[in-house]
């Protein structure tokens, strides 16, 4: 699983990569995911697959689906 | 010459001298203010390709996740877009760093313009706006995983405040033929679109 994060003037930045069934790795993926969502990003996990592509909003890292590969944080909404 | 009359000189002389240098002093002032202030010593020289590369990282992502053939239709048409409400009943036009537009997916109406931005504030350096492809995914990911939130955040209006609505309405048909048929004839048939 990658926890990537939209950086504005870069794209997206890995944070963190690991298999969360690991406990070392699953103790790594879920501090940097609190670290981001205490920054006030918005977690989103892609999930479906070619033809029907959906996305879930998580606001804890037990709400993440096993099978996810990829966390995405982006920064929150603002009305423009 | 009394003290008086040569403290009542001395205010003519200003107000003179206001009257005449005045409008020039004030014009010089605010050329200084709009001037760029200077770099401090050892400042980066912006590397100019870096936002090139960013956009690049940012459409590896967007394809990614929503897939090759809306990637290519967004490469294509310049905007993303997606169907919601029972039956598909309206759709989405995301575009980059503009309002998402809002349309009746059968007759093509334009119902609404939400404006919506992802400002990057711990980025000061770089600016706040993400690169145009993360952009319109963080869009797509927000109506898809959250899309009452995102509605709700958005400043909504009549279409036509910030798009030129005879411009998103040949989008629309730009979709339609791109999908080859009715927008809501994408369903299925492209990566990336489908209900909300």
């Amino acid at each position: 699983m990658q926890l990537v994060r939209m950086r504005s003037g870069h794209g997206d930045e890995l944070l963190a990569e690991g298999d969360p069934a690991l406990a070392e790795d699953e103790a790594r993926l879920i501090e940097a995911f609190r670290r981001q969502l205490d920054l006030g990003m918005w977690a989103a996990v892609p999930t479906g697959s070619a033809g029907r592509r959906e996305a879930i909003r998580v606001c804890d890292f037990d709400e993440v689906p096993a099978d996810a590969d990829r966390i995405i944080f982006i920064p929150p909404a603002v009305g423009g | 010459m009394s003290a008086g009359a040569a403290a009542a000189l001395a205010i003519i002389c200003l107000a003179l001298a206001a009257v005449a240098y005045g409008p020039d002093l004030v014009r010089r002032l605010r050329r200084r203010e709009r001037r760029e202030p200077r770099r401090p010593v050892g400042w980066a020289v912006p590397d100019p390709g870096e936002e090139l590369r960013a956009e690049r990282r940012a459409e590896r992502l967007l394809g990614q996740v929503v897939g090759a053939d809306a990637l290519e239709a967004y490469r294509a048409l310049g905007f993303l877009h997606l169907f919601g409400g029972e039956g598909h009943a309206y759709g989405y036009l995301i575009y980059p760093h503009k309002p998402i537009v809002s349309f009746d997916a059968t007759t093509g109406e334009l119902l609404n313009e939400h404006c919506v931005s992802f400002p990057d504030r711990e980025e000061a350096a770089a600016g706040e706006r993400l690169p145009a492809a993360d952009d319109v995914l963080a869009k797509w990911l927000a109506l898809r995983a959250d899309e009452h939130a995102l509605v709700n955040e958005a400043n909504m209006h009549l279409p036509g405040r910030q798009l030129d609505p005879d411009h998103v309405r040949r989008d629309i048909a730009r979709l339609s033929e791109w999908t080859g048929g009715t927008p809501t004839a994408a369903e299925g048939n492209v990566d990336g679109v489908g209900g909300v």
